[in-house]
């Protein structure tokens, strides 16, 4: 496989509660998403996977580590500053609440074209609307939405917008921060499908963030969990739902619904008690591109 | 077992600013004694509406437009509100989505829970309420209760509050309890303890329940019997099994394609295309025809009736009128074990 286009080594980050007190959200975790590959993070809440997002997309100040993306390390200063202009552009962020995350008093025409605005980009299809129909017509969506306002659009097209916003700059990196958490069932199936589709044509990398493990695993190529700030498995999908070694995956995967009312209903769910998880393990291979901590 | 809850021709409508939008639709169902019986669909398909309209917790523009709502042999369909307070706690509680705007934050967790139990029985000591409120904080599962008693919701994690706004739920004793997609803001080994501990007590208690959500496979783990509602009517209606192995209804083959297991080593996952109608004005016939890839002429024409599968069982579509063409059900039937691994 190609070199990786985003390195992670070794970050923590932590929240300071009070003066004295603080809470270490992301401790010590190291990953490396390859060119073209959507890696998966899955995790219960509170276990720092949107902390990692934002770490990444520098929007939090990380205090240890290093994150090295297409070669720039981003957290050296100096360097930062030197490659701002390309990791602005090259990286992008979908957030969950596309409520939210979308200005209520900007037509949808003006929030995709913004980026490419701020940027000083030529649009390739002549206009900036131009540009704007053309990719709102990429994610699945008619030019007759244009001139509509986020708050007259359903959760589901909310999405698109945003990825179509995302998408329009060309990014090499797209960090999804549970896209799909708020949205129903079908819907979901319709931005999975989406994601898919647009990787195979821009080829981009997707680091893709979930709590629903059934969609992550029909998505991903790698998926990596997390439990209290500690990434403590990290696989390629089938190898991890085949094969899950540390007991908090297993918890996980047992929670998974089956549509299947005789199977589900005599399914014994493993409860993971967090007694016997001790976080200060070492994150080891255990089998080629597995990777455990115990 | 008899019916504790019986819903006949119920209509309901909101009043607003593009019109009358008909939220539900000419529903009739029956909820027996301490039976789960989960309703499924798509956000905008009525199913919180027809629960809010059993509490009668309606907005204000909204309304009953016609049928009847028959708890333990009473029509309470129109009962005033001060009616209502005697039955509510009691009778039947609800859960809702979510349950941080239900908690309030500027009180502990214990008194909440002793607010719901002092409004189900006035006549307790202080001591008593206690007691009933650490019991109640046991009997969902939140551990050292004594401890927790003190602590205000900010404490506690999205799984905790759920928990504690059930035991504010059950503090009555409550005959019927609606849960309105209790899990959707959860995350997924939550949402499973959350389900285990709805069948759990309503096993231990015998409540019947109403499970509402809009995720088939969430639904499979506690419902004994499984409504499908769309565009404010229930469209098929029969056992978890009869769903399950042997759904009838497009829109349920719809619901259940799109979960991920069932696209397994395909390129796409299956989607329902389109949306829901808006249901200012239902277009005529079947509503769900333009979305339906089997659709047959007559459903553009005239609305569908409920057809007979078993006695248990029932679905909206023509193609189940003798005269239709036959059709083998794209989906259904027992997983085989591989969905497991």
């Amino acid at each position: 496989m190609a070199v990786s286009l985003l390195k992670v080594e070794n970050l923590s980050h932590s929240f300071k509660l009070t003066k004295k007190l603080s809470i270490m959200a992301v401790k010590n975790v190291s990953f490396d998403i390859r060119h073209g590959e959507i890696l998966g993070l899955v995790g219960e809440s509170g276990s720092g996977k949107s902390t990692i997002a934002r770490c990444v997309m520098n929007i939090y100040k990380n205090q240890a580590g290093r994150i090295i993306f297409d070669g720039i390390d981003c957290t050296d200063k100096a360097e930062f500053k030197a490659g701002k202009k390309k990791l602005q552009r090259e990286r992008q962020l979908i957030f969950q609440d596309n409520a939210s995350s979308l200005n209520q008093r900007m037509k949808v025409c003006d929030i995709i074209a913004e980026p490419m605005r701020i940027h000083h980009i030529k649009p390739k299809h002549g206009t900036y609307l131009d540009e704007a129909a053309f990719q709102l017509k990429y994610v699945g969506m008619d030019e007759s939405y244009l001139n509509k306002y986020p708050s007259e659009l359903s959760g589901g097209q909310r999405q698109r917008v945003a990825i179509a916003r995302a998408v329009s700059m060309e990014p090499k990196l797209l960090v999804a921060d549970e896209p799909i958490a708020s949205l129903d069932v079908s819907i979901q199936a319709q931005i999975i499908n989406l994601f898919k589709h647009l990787r195979a044509e821009h080829g981009f990398s997707i680091l893709f963030i979930a709590h629903d493990l059934s969609m992550v695993r029909y998505l991903c190529d790698r998926v990596g969990v997390m439990y209290r700030g500690n990434l403590v498995e990290l696989a390629a999908t089938e190898e991890l739902y085949l094969n899950p070694l540390h007991p908090y995956t297993k918890a996980l995967m047992s929670a998974i619904p089956i549509p299947d009312p005789i199977l589900e209903k005599s399914r014994k769910r493993i409860d993971f008690d967090n007694i016997s998880y001790s976080p200060s393990g070492k994150f080891t291979e255990v089998l080629p591109g597995h990777f455990v901590l115990n | 077992m008899g019916n504790i809850l019986e819903i006949k021709n119920l209509s309901v409508s909101i009043e607003g600013s593009g019109g009358k939008v008909q939220a539900v639709r000419d529903v009739s169902l029956s909820l027996r004694e301490g039976e789960v019986l989960a309703i499924v669909g798509e956000s905008g398909c009525g199913k919180s509406m027809l629960c809010k309209s059993i509490m009668h917790l309606l907005p204000k523009s909204a309304g009953i437009e016609s049928g009847s709502i028959i708890v333990n042999g009473m029509d309470i369909s129109h009962y005033t509100e001060r009616e209502m307070r005697k039955l509510r706690g009691k009778l039947f509680s609800m859960i809702f989505q979510d349950p941080m705007t239900v908690l309030d934050p500027t009180m502990t967790v214990g008194a909440q829970i002793e607010e719901a139990v002092i409004h189900s029985n006035r006549k307790l000591s202080r001591t008593q309420r206690h007691r009933r409120v650490i019991e109640l904080m046991e009997l969902v599962g939140i551990e050292r209760a004594e401890e927790r008693y003190k602590l205000y919701p900010y404490n506690f994690s999205g799984g905790m509050r759920q928990r504690s706004v059930m035991a504010m739920a059950l503090a009555g004793n409550p005959r019927i309890l609606l849960a309105d997609e209790p899990t959707t803001a959860l995350d997924v080994t939550i949402q499973a303890q959350i389900i285990d501990l709805l069948r759990d007590i309503q096993q231990k208690l015998n409540t019947a329940t109403i499970l509402v959500s809009h995720d088939l496979g969430v639904v499979a783990r506690a419902a004994d019997r499984v409504a499908i509602m769309y565009a404010g009517k229930i469209v098929e209606i029969g056992t978890a099994e009869e769903i399950y192995y042997d759904p009838r209804h497009p829109y349920t083959w719809g619901l259940m394609r799109s979960l991920p297991a069932f696209s397994k080593g395909q390129d796409k996952l299956n989607t329902i295309p389109g949306m829901p109608p808006t249901l200012i004005d239902p277009p005529k016939g079947d509503s769900f025809a333009c979305r339906n890839q089997y659709a047959l002429a007559i459903d553009y024409e005239e609305a569908p009736p409920m057809f007979k599968v078993s006695d248990t069982h029932y679905a909206a579509t023509w193609l189940l009128d003798p005269r239709a063409p036959k059709i083998e059900r794209p989906v259904g039937g027992r997983l085989n074990g591989s969905v497991l691994t």
